[in-house]
């Protein structure tokens, strides 16, 4: 009998042991479109986001020398439920302690409305951008480090009225995205005293956009908003445009901005412009010289760096994984006042963190979160020039 | 009479020449499926990702071209490598066929598990191309770009509206042509296409008096291999190349087939300028249009557009839906589905 409880002791023991080593480790999930329409952009953003784990991990700071493992799982990009039981996997069978993501806006509502918010998982978006999720409710638990739409539908704005175009003709792409960014650029544009022709939605990945490029070119303007994706519908509208004669200069907002677009389409889209997140921030090139085998310049590449850190400090500030716990420490993390911390200082943050100090995360993007926890909104003002993307100037 | 060349000119730019085209690439598509339905008798969902096998096997051969310095002039290189790619595409299509149709094939399998089954290669081919060429865009058109630039046409005629033909259009209309009174002819002309037609109309009776079926399904597969490659290739040629796009291209093609009625090649064909015709006639916006033929003062501000281009989807599954509520078996006389 003496023998038994003592083997049972022991079978406790151990199966309690092989419990805590198990949440020694912290999982975090990347929760992208590794397909879809922005499957291109998701290869930088995944890699940014591993890039701050893995350097976190590494440096054997966080709370008490803890590693942290990326999780990853596909959002689709378009396919809600998809995404939704994509989030559920991470949440409820890899027991994730945060998660990195949505990416495309209509995917994270649903991911957040639908699980997020009823499992008290935190999420941190790098690139969701629509002006509805400023307002959706969220217990706290949603915050995003690329800026709400809203605020680049008035940078666009300024964009065309100092080049003096008063009347543009606008597309965007048939999702919460566009729609959000085609809306808020209307109002702002509007206001501003420009007329906008037409407002027309185009559908992602169709064979064909003559219909939609024939109905722009009809109502007219000096130049097309594009507020698409760029290896998408956006792309096949500049390059339809173009074979038509409908355009000849574009104004491409953050979805459009890639180097694959000129690339692709060649020196026909030279004096096209437009504005992305971004900032001149000594951070942004900063994390440009440690990304390896990726691309930091990339769209919301820096910002999928910074949502991932943020969680992480976030974490370590409140001194556990507990969603509903760090979830009151991340706005605070981001913002003054504190020690600035920039990318390839992650391990600093943690130190300072957990010596009861206090940081203001800068990192790639410059983050200072406003609001419900959104990013207040840096911009870069680019303009296509022999062919590659060339930066004018910051907004 | 200025008037009239201009609103005929702005016609043809932006609704005859892309719906031309765009009918074009999709009859091919549609043609290589209605021959499958027809002779194998079932939907094959993996068409579209075979397009994308194809030509992405076209696009591989055309950049080793394109090293070794070859080209056709003015003509894209890619046609060069089409003969290769559409060799190489059936031996991968007649291999799917051996590891996966033939199994039902001998079982007599249900059409609607062919169906399946055809959604898994899908998927399978699907991951295959994306795995070897990547997910992203591939631009592979080369040569010249144009037959008549906008401008040209403007400086021309005078105009005040230009018309644009892109090679890869004029391109894409001539091979259709010619691609399509090819299968006829040997469909009807020659003993193999004879006995394909035989074993499509009764499949008992075509083995009775002694066709092979193997040989049957082999060249059938065969060509649609061939079919779906130059559908591909010149579609890539047109707009460009992405496995996500040619996934989606499955759409309109099962469209423009079912309206033609399934079977039919003929059908198909029609089918596909239905779809791609009612698509940019109905949702193009008549406002400039109208501006060169009415007397000013009748133009208004609107954009005299029938629908929104939100509902350029919906307008061939209405067609979709009309046709088979009025015709089931569409417009020519199909199978039925």
């Amino acid at each position: 009998m003496k023998k038994l409880v003592l083997s049972s002791a022991i079978a406790v023991g151990l199966s309690t042991a092989a419990g805590s080593a198990m949440a020694d480790e912290i999982k975090l999930g990347v929760f992208l479109g590794f397909t879809g329409p922005i499957e291109s952009l998701v290869v930088n953003m995944s890699a940014g986001a591993e890039h701050a784990i893995a350097e976190v991990s590494e440096s054997g700071k966080l709370l008490d020398g803890t590693t942290v493992m990326p999780v990853r799982a596909d959002t689709t990009c378009v396919d809600a439920a998809a995404a939704t039981a994509a989030i559920e996997r991470l949440i409820t069978s890899d027991k994730v302690a945060g998660v990195i993501g949505g990416d495309c806006s209509g995917v994270t509502t649903a991911a957040l409305t639908n699980v997020a918010l009823p499992n008290g998982m935190v999420m941190v978006s790098p690139s969701a951008t629509s002006p509805a999720l400023s307002t959706v409710e969220d217990n706290g638990l949603f915050f995003r480090t690329a800026p709400s739409d809203a605020r680049q539908g008035v940078v666009m704005t300024d964009v065309i009225m100092d080049k003096g175009y008063k009347e543009v003709a606008l597309t965007y792409t048939n999702n919460d995205y566009g729609k959000g960014l085609a809306d808020a650029f209307q109002t702002a544009f509007e206001a501003a005293g420009g007329s906008v022709t037409i407002s027309a939605a185009h559908e992602d990945g169709k064979a064909d956009y003559s219909a939609e490029v024939g109905a722009l070119a009809s109502a007219g303007g000096e130049v097309l908003v594009v507020a698409g994706y760029l290896d998408q519908g956006g792309k096949g509208i500049i390059q339809s445009s173009l074979d038509t004669g409908a355009f000849e200069t574009f104004v491409l907002p953050d979805g459009m901005v890639g180097d694959a677009l000129p690339a692709a389409i060649g020196s026909d889209l030279n004096g096209s412009f437009g504005q992305v997140p971004g900032t001149d921030s000594p951070g942004a090139a900063q994390l440009a010289e440690l990304a390896e085998g990726y691309d930091a310049t990339s769209p919301f590449a820096a910002e999928s760096y910074d949502a991932a850190a943020l969680i992480m400090l976030a974490m370590q500030a409140a001194g556990s994984t507990d969603p509903s716990k760090y979830k009151d420490t991340l706005m605070s993390v981001a913002n003054a006042p504190g020690e600035e911390i920039l990318p390839g200082e992650l391990a600093k943050g943690l130190e300072i963190l957990a010596g009861g100090g206090e940081i203001n995360y800068v990192g790639a993007s410059n983050v200072e979160l406003i609001g419900a926890g959104e990013s207040a909104g840096n911009y870069r003002e680019i303009e296509i020039k022999d062919g590659a993307l060339s930066t004018v100037g910051y907004r | 009479m200025q008037d009239l060349m201009n609103a005929f000119a702005l016609f043809s730019n932006f609704v005859l020449v892309p719906a031309i085209a765009y009918g074009s690439q999709l009859a091919l598509g549609a043609l290589g499926v209605t021959l499958v339905f027809g002779i194998l008798r079932f939907s094959n969902f993996a068409h579209g990702d075979t397009m994308a096998f194809g030509t992405m096997i076209t696009i591989l051969i055309t950049w080793w071209f394109q090293s070794l310095g070859l080209s056709l002039g003015p003509l894209p290189t890619a046609l060069l490598a089409l003969p290769f790619a559409i060799v190489l595409c059936a031996v991968f299509v007649l291999l799917t066929d051996r590891v996966v149709y033939k199994f039902y094939r001998e079982k007599k399998a249900e059409p609607v598990i062919y169906l399946i089954a055809s959604v898994g290669v899908m998927f399978v081919t699907n991951g295959i191309v994306r795995f070897i060429i990547g997910p992203d865009d591939q631009n592979f058109a080369d040569g010249e770009r144009f037959i008549i630039k906008a401008r040209e046409f403007k400086q021309m005629t005078g105009l005040s509206e230009g018309i644009s033909i892109k090679v890869s259009q004029g391109l894409t209309v001539v091979t259709m042509i010619v691609v399509v009174a090819a299968l006829f002819w040997f469909l009807n002309k020659t003993r193999t296409g004879k006995s394909m037609r035989a074993y499509s109309d009764n499949e008992d009776l075509a083995l009775l008096s002694g066709i092979s079926p193997d040989k049957v399904v082999a060249v059938t597969w065969i060509i649609a291999a061939a079919l779906a490659t130059i559908a591909g290739t010149l579609y890539g040629l047109d707009k460009s190349f992405k496995p996500f796009t040619y996934f989606q291209l499955l759409l309109p093609i099962f469209a423009s087939a079912i309206v033609g009625g399934l079977g039919n090649p003929l059908g198909a064909i029609a089918g596909a300028f239905v779809i791609a015709f009612s698509e940019i006639l109905v949702t193009y916006a008549y406002k400039r249009f109208a501006g060169y033929l009415l007397p000013e003062d009748w133009t208004s501000g609107g954009l005299l557009q029938l629908l929104s281009t939100d509902y350029k989807f919906a307008v061939s599954f209405i067609i979709l839906l009309l046709v088979l509520l009025f015709r089931p078996t569409g417009i020519f006389k199909g199978t039925g589905v």
